[in-house]
């Protein structure tokens, strides 16, 4: 198989430079790090991918049972790693993603060498003992928003979406394929998502960790932020005056300069 | 048309000042229209913090303009799914590219959810900094029941879809192992003699209603039988199953071949005669292999003749003309054939899908000619190699091949060395 293709693989910036790998959260793609990239790039050599069910991976590569764990997340970030043969790799995990990277982690321990977790949380619904902010029943809501939203979207985006790995040129679409995905892959990443129960991987990190977390953040409070800083030994936390889940977005320079200054002093 | 002309400079003067109240009018409601407008407005700071919201807006929320502005964000307006259907699509969106329309949120309403088509646009500075996000709501509470409407109908089709696949699935497992007990699993090997059959079934929805068969009869002889019922489908297999066991056993008893097939025409007759008549056409015939060559007694019933491909290369029907179909008429006449075959020599059967197939631009039948043609342009290098290249052209009819074809080869293999060749063995 062709895991660059299947992973809408990218490779840019510096050659010689530290490896970090950009993993894409729920909703979106790999595009959600166009803010964060020039200045990353100019340092680093960075590489972006879609998992497969988002963007533009390879939809034939669609394995429902596989991407209803977040291990087959990490089998395909994992499986990046192994195909660019990256070594001493700093994974950057957005939302769901950074438990993604916790899991990758553990599959290719030779080739991840640090972790940055970007507006994490272990667990969205709320357990005895642990706030995550989310009920069961919140999840069913979004899962509504998300078939209310694809029944319009998906007529338009289809032909986007669709066979893309083969033609370029459909890069100039870019914008109005931002975050479409196929609603059926899409509801499947959700419910993985806002399901998940990551708390007990989290004691599992031994590499260096950065937690970013945003200031106003309505789907990883700073209370969960502070969880996850203080449930993996030796992380560090940074709190982004930023508003919103995506600090990459509505504050890029601040998180591209966290970034480059955790991998400047864990060098 | 003149006379508007006259009329529209008439009330010239009238028209202006109905313009001038309008104007006027509307001017003075250009607050009004912003607070009262068929839809809520807002506009937020960049962090989502809401400067300026409509009272439209604020009499669906069920909230005072103090409550809210400068104290609570967009997504505070939302329910919990609404809010995290935001953070991972609308934010993301709107931050991408500036504007974003229709998209269908939730809002914490004074009278419960109320289901709304959110559509925001940043408004920029003039060197292009994101200064602020407008935002109009629109109420879609008959939008939204019709679209739950439609996804549960689009659910339902999915899921009945589905049954019918796999209904599709099983009917197809247990037509196929039907199928396959109307032939034999494969045929039985013969001490000097070679035989090779194929089967091409035309729809696997369709039970097909050809069958051939090769058995032993005693210690020295084999019986053969290939024929067609008429019609597809259950009924059509009916006959099959019953045709088969019919020749079968009527074989054992005497293998005459036109005993056995006027049997057949007895049984088939009083099975079918009460309404739904059914009826086949056949070749039956008795292998007797006898010191390096094998005779063959056969008769047909209507069937279209066998075809023998001579060891010299050379192709000619068997004729077995006026026999007649089995099963119709109570009295029946069959017409018996006798031939050998030679080291090198093949008897083909086959049925009318191969000869009827449509071929060409005019979609003419292949017919016999042409059949004897394509038989003698090959080497008669044996039963296999017969049927190898019949089956090719049966694939190569494409859709012209629209129905069950069943192709039975029996052959003597020729000798290889040629010292062990019997000089003028042909015509012996």
């Amino acid at each position: 198989m062709d895991i660059r293709r299947r992973n809408n693989v990218t490779v840019t910036g510096r050659a010689d430079g530290p490896v970090v790998l950009l993993a894409h959260g729920f909703g979106c793609d790999q595009n959600m790090w166009r803010l964060v990239l020039p200045a990353l790039a100019e340092a680093c050599r960075v590489v972006l991918f879609d998992y497969v069910g988002s963007g533009r991976a390879d939809p034939s590569a669609w394995d429902e049972k596989r991407y209803s764990s977040l291990e087959g997340y990490a089998l395909d970030a994992a499986e990046v790693c192994e195909e660019l043969d990256l070594r001493e790799v700093t994974f950057v995990g957005h939302s769901v993603s950074a438990m993604v990277g916790v899991l990758a982690a553990a599959k290719a321990p030779q080739r991840l060498s640090r972790l940055v977790m970007v507006a994490p949380s272990p667990r969205y619904i709320d357990d005895v003992g642990y706030r995550g902010g989310f009920s069961a029943d919140d999840i069913d809501e979004l899962l509504e928003s998300l078939e209310s939203n694809y029944l319009g979207w998906s007529a338009a985006m289809a032909p986007v979406i669709m066979g893309n790995a083969d033609r370029p040129e459909l890069g100039q679409e870019l914008t109005a394929s931002f975050c479409a995905t196929d609603p059926d892959m899409a509801r499947v990443f959700a419910r993985t998502t806002f399901l998940s129960d990551s708390r007990e991987d989290l004691k599992t990190v031994t590499l260096p960790t950065l937690v970013l977390e945003c200031a106003h953040d309505a789907i990883a409070p700073r209370e969960v932020g502070a969880y996850v800083h203080a449930a993996i030994p030796g992380s560090r936390l940074v709190t982004l005056q930023a508003t919103g889940h995506c600090p990459q977005l509505s504050a890029p320079q601040a998180t591209a300069g966290a970034i480059l200054d955790f991998l400047g002093t864990t060098q | 048309m003149m006379c508007r002309a006259a009329e529209e400079s008439e009330n010239e003067p009238e028209t202006d000042a109905t313009d001038a109240v309008f104007t006027s009018l509307l001017e003075d409601s250009a607050e009004e229209l912003y607070e009262h407008a068929p839809c809520g407005y807002l506009s937020t700071l960049m962090d989502g913090t809401i400067a300026k919201i409509n009272t439209t807006l604020l009499d669906w929320l069920g909230l005072s303009r103090p409550q809210v502005v400068g104290r609570m964000r967009f997504t505070d307006l939302l329910t919990v799914g609404g809010k995290l259907y935001h953070e991972t699509h609308f934010a993301p969106l709107l931050q991408m590219k500036g504007d974003v329309s229709g998209i269908a949120l939730d809002l914490k309403a004074a009278e419960g959810r109320l289901p709304v088509l959110v559509t925001s646009k940043v408004k920029t500075t003039e060197d292009g900094q994101p200064l602020l996000i407008r935002t109009t709501v629109f109420d879609a509470r008959d939008r939204r029941a019709y679209e739950t409407e439609l996804l549960r109908r689009r659910r339902e089709a999915e899921e009945a879809r589905r049954r019918a696949e796999a209904d599709r699935e099983r009917l197809q497992e247990a037509l196929a192992v039907l199928q396959q007990n109307l032939l034999p699993p494969q045929l039985p090997t013969i001490a000097g003699m070679e035989g090779q059959a194929h089967y091409h079934t035309a729809s696997p929805d369709l039970l097909g209603g050809d069958f051939y068969d090769l058995f032993p009869l005693d210690a020295g002889r084999w019986a053969f039988f290939l024929g067609d019922v008429c019609g597809k489908g259950p009924q059509a297999a009916a006959v099959t199953s019953l045709t088969r066991y019919t020749l079968r056993a009527a074989a054992l008893h005497d293998p005459d071949p036109t005993t056995v097939l006027t049997t057949l025409n007895t049984v088939l007759h009083d099975r079918y005669s009460s309404g739904d008549t059914r009826y086949c056409t056949a070749i039956f015939g008795v292998l007797e292999p006898v010191a390096g060559h094998v005779d063959v007694h056969m008769a047909s019933g209507g069937h279209p003749s066998a075809l023998i491909h001579r060891g010299d290369g050379t192709a000619d029907f068997l004729p077995t003309p006026g026999g007649m179909l089995i099963g119709v008429l109570p009295q029946v006449q069959f017409t018996a054939a006798h031939t050998r075959l030679h080291p090198g020599d093949t008897l083909l059967l086959y049925t009318d899908g191969l000869t009827e197939a449509r071929t060409g631009p005019q979609r003419e039948l292949y017919g016999e000619d042409a059949l004897r043609a394509f038989v003698a342009s090959h080497p008669p290098t044996g039963p296999k190699a017969l049927i190898k290249a019949l089956t090719a052209l049966l694939t190569g009819f494409g859709d012209g091949l629209d129905d069950d074809t069943a192709l039975l080869a029996l052959g003597v293999p020729a000798v290889p060395e040629v010292c062990d060749r019997v000089p003028g063995g042909g015509t012996r």
